[in-house]
């Protein structure tokens, strides 16, 4: 075990990646020379060279759109996005391009693409940089979604969605770059896509959550543990595909659900949560599931306002409260 | 004259174009006899252009296509059958009947492929040349797109990247004159649209697109300047859409002049011109005959073949497990 922040687990997971295959290559605005905005590429220019990590111009359609074919050519693109509000300028690469070759196509190509970009919000940095997009990608077959909420699932995620032969756009958060973490050493140790983890276990009220909000809710267990209610908390991790049976085995031991999300509320990444949970675990709840998540509305700069819209540990606590009332 | 086709190249081309006429022909019979599924877009009086550019690649080369492919597809050397087969939804497609005529693709050569989103071939044509240039190969990649497509913002985005960093690709700008029904300059104040490419330090040239010894020499300079490691170019190759935007098209703003004009420099004729004196007519109609017979063959042939089966593609499951 080796203490990191989450922003250096990336980087070590791409250095990894890179010097075990020369087919991965890194591109996108400010990574090169600047080593990233978010200090996540730092070092990777100067060690690997500009033909494989190269500084773009600020082009996110077409850099995207490169990045599909790029990968169905032969090579493993990791581009950065840097804002998940920036996001919408990529969805016709994603939509009508990465998602449809390889069915369409009848197996012909593989697109093993990364598509990194962060998002959130609690940093001030107002309306245009601070969402979570999460459901607009899910909602894409053909698609897979990864937001680690920790530096081991940073590092370990990252890795294996390099070496995944389909496209994956991984969520960061910018509040947790500097979070420190134990993570695991060793160029092989992989966190699989497709896998929630119990961050927490309780038997009273699953907490099913996604990066940052994994921290609010275990700040909200810990609130809810002095009330006398023991809360399970799921980091689903893998937004999609999704882990259906961790879903599944955490519901019939507690028979109650809370789903906490950072994006908005109407058709959001909460609301498929939701959903899911209707479809498969219907018999084994005792009452509706809750949703916590933001409201359907711009993020506001001044800060009142800012920490008046983001879920939190206090919102998460009243709605399992209401959950189990 | 340097980088002219030659003759067997010339001979070659020629065929093609009329297997590509041949092909757009029994389309549009066929869609008056409803026997056609969804829109068709055929590229009559395009022929030389997607023939032509094409002709001077290899299999490891990559073409990036349009909504109005079928000229780029027999070009890089798909065989005219399971082009049909495809665009009639059979299993025996280039694609298992899973893409239609405006998608197919055939990665074994180079062909990936039809892209129907106005635009799009544009970068991806730039990430195949990234590829390319991040692993050293020395394929190159040609990005075939419309005068429709030149407008759009993403061309800008990765014409700027592919003259920035010397990508190894070619820029082939079909120019038809229409964005579906809107005229080009309609579209844009300017005619030429390749003086754009002086805007990011590539080279251009105009060709005739009508003529396919013109655009194999154009295109032949910039592939190899191309493969040189020396960077991108484009030739804006002029032409006319003699057909409809699609099979759907109810006409009425091409007008009769225009295509009475264009119709008198059909590339199949100026393609024949171009060739009587080497191999005398007899020959070259006997070459057309057989390509009509080709076509013919493989309509009788795909429209005999079975339909696929539906399957689920689990490859993009929402849940991590079968539900």
């Amino acid at each position: 075990m080796a203490l990191m922040r989450y922003a250096e687990a990336l980087n070590a997971a791409l250095r990894e990646e890179m010097t075990r295959d020369p087919s991965v290559f890194l591109f996108g605005e400010d990574i090169g020379r600047y080593g990233g905005v978010f200090k996540v590429t730092r070092g990777l220019q100067e060690e690997f060279g500009f033909n494989r990590v190269r500084d773009t111009p600020i082009s996110e359609q077409a850099m995207t759109a490169m990045a599909v074919t790029a990968a169905m050519t032969g090579t493993r693109p990791v581009l950065e996005i840097m804002y998940a509000d920036f996001m919408p300028l990529t969805l016709d690469a994603l939509v009508n391009q990465a998602s449809i070759y390889e069915y369409i196509w009848n197996g012909q190509v593989k697109m093993p693409f990364v598509l990194r970009t962060q998002g959130g919000g609690g940093a001030g940095a107002a309306a245009q940089h601070s969402k979570s997009l999460d459901s607009m990608v899910a909602h894409i077959p053909g698609i897979k979604v990864v937001a680690p909420s920790t530096p081991a699932d940073a590092k370990g995620l990252l890795k294996s969605a390099i070496r995944d032969d389909q496209p994956v756009v991984f969520l960061e958060h910018k509040l947790l770059y500097n979070m420190r973490g134990e993570v695991p050493e060793g160029d092989d140790v992989l966190v699989p896509l497709g896998a929630a983890s119990v961050t927490r276990e309780g038997t009273d009220v699953s907490i099913f959550a996604t990066s940052r909000m994994v921290h609010e809710s275990l700040k909200a267990a810990d609130a809810l543990a002095e009330r006398g209610i023991s809360a399970e908390v799921v980091d689903l991790r893998s937004l999609k595909p999704l882990d259906l049976n961790a879903i599944k085995k955490s519901i019939a031991k507690t028979n109650n659900a809370v789903v906490v999300n950072e994006g908005w509320n109407f058709c959001g990444y909460a609301a498929e949560i939701s959903a899911t949970i209707m479809d498969f675990c219907f018999d084994d709840l005792d009452a509706p599931v809750a949703r916590v998540t933001m409201p359907d509305m711009p993020i506001p700069y001044s800060e009142p306002l800012e920490m008046a819209v983001l879920p939190n540990a206090e919102k998460i606590v009243a709605a399992s409260l209401q959950t189990l009332a | 004259m340097k980088n002219s086709p030659s003759i067997d190249e010339q001979i070659e081309i020629f065929r093609k174009m009329h297997v590509v006429r041949q092909l757009e022909e029994k389309l549009g019979a066929l869609h008056k006899e409803g026997k056609t599924r969804g829109p068709i877009h055929r590229c009559d009086g395009q022929e030389a252009i997607g023939v032509a550019a094409t002709a001077m690649l290899d299999d490891t080369d990559y073409v990036m296509s349009t909504h109005r492919g079928h000229a780029h597809y027999i070009g890089k050397g798909l065989d005219v059958y399971p082009v049909v087969a495809e665009i009639f939804g059979r299993t025996t497609g280039s694609c298992a009947g899973r893409a239609g005529h405006m998608l197919v693709a055939d990665a074994s050569k180079g062909m990936i492929g039809g892209n129907a989103i106005v635009g799009a071939s544009i970068p991806a044509a730039t990430g195949a040349a990234l590829s390319n240039q991040v692993l050293g190969r020395d394929a190159v990649s040609m990005c075939i797109f419309g005068d429709g497509a030149a407008q759009t913002g993403i061309c800008h985005e990765a014409m700027n990247m592919a003259a920035l960093w010397k990508l190894p690709i070619v820029f082939v700008l079909e120019h038809n004159q229409f964005g579906l029904t809107v005229d080009t300059d309609m579209q844009s104040p300017i005619d030429d649209l390749s003086i754009r490419a002086a805007g990011y330090g590539m080279p251009s040239e105009i060709v005739d697109g009508n003529d396919p010894v013109a655009v194999y020499r154009a295109v032949g300079a910039m592939v190899e300047r191309a493969r040189r490691g020396e960077g991108p170019g484009m030739v804006e190759a002029k032409t006319y859409r003699l057909e409809g935007f699609s099979t759907s098209d109810m006409g009425g703003y091409q007008k009769d002049e225009d295509i009475a004009a264009w119709k008198a420099r059909d590339p199949l004729k100026v393609a024949f011109d171009q060739l009587k004196a080497e191999i005398g007519e007899d020959k070259l109609k006997t070459i057309e005959a057989e390509a009509v017979a080709e076509v013919e063959a493989a309509f009788d042939k795909a429209l005999s073949d079975p339909f696929p089966e539906f399957e689920l593609f689990n490859a993009s499951a929402a849940y991590s497990e079968v539900v």
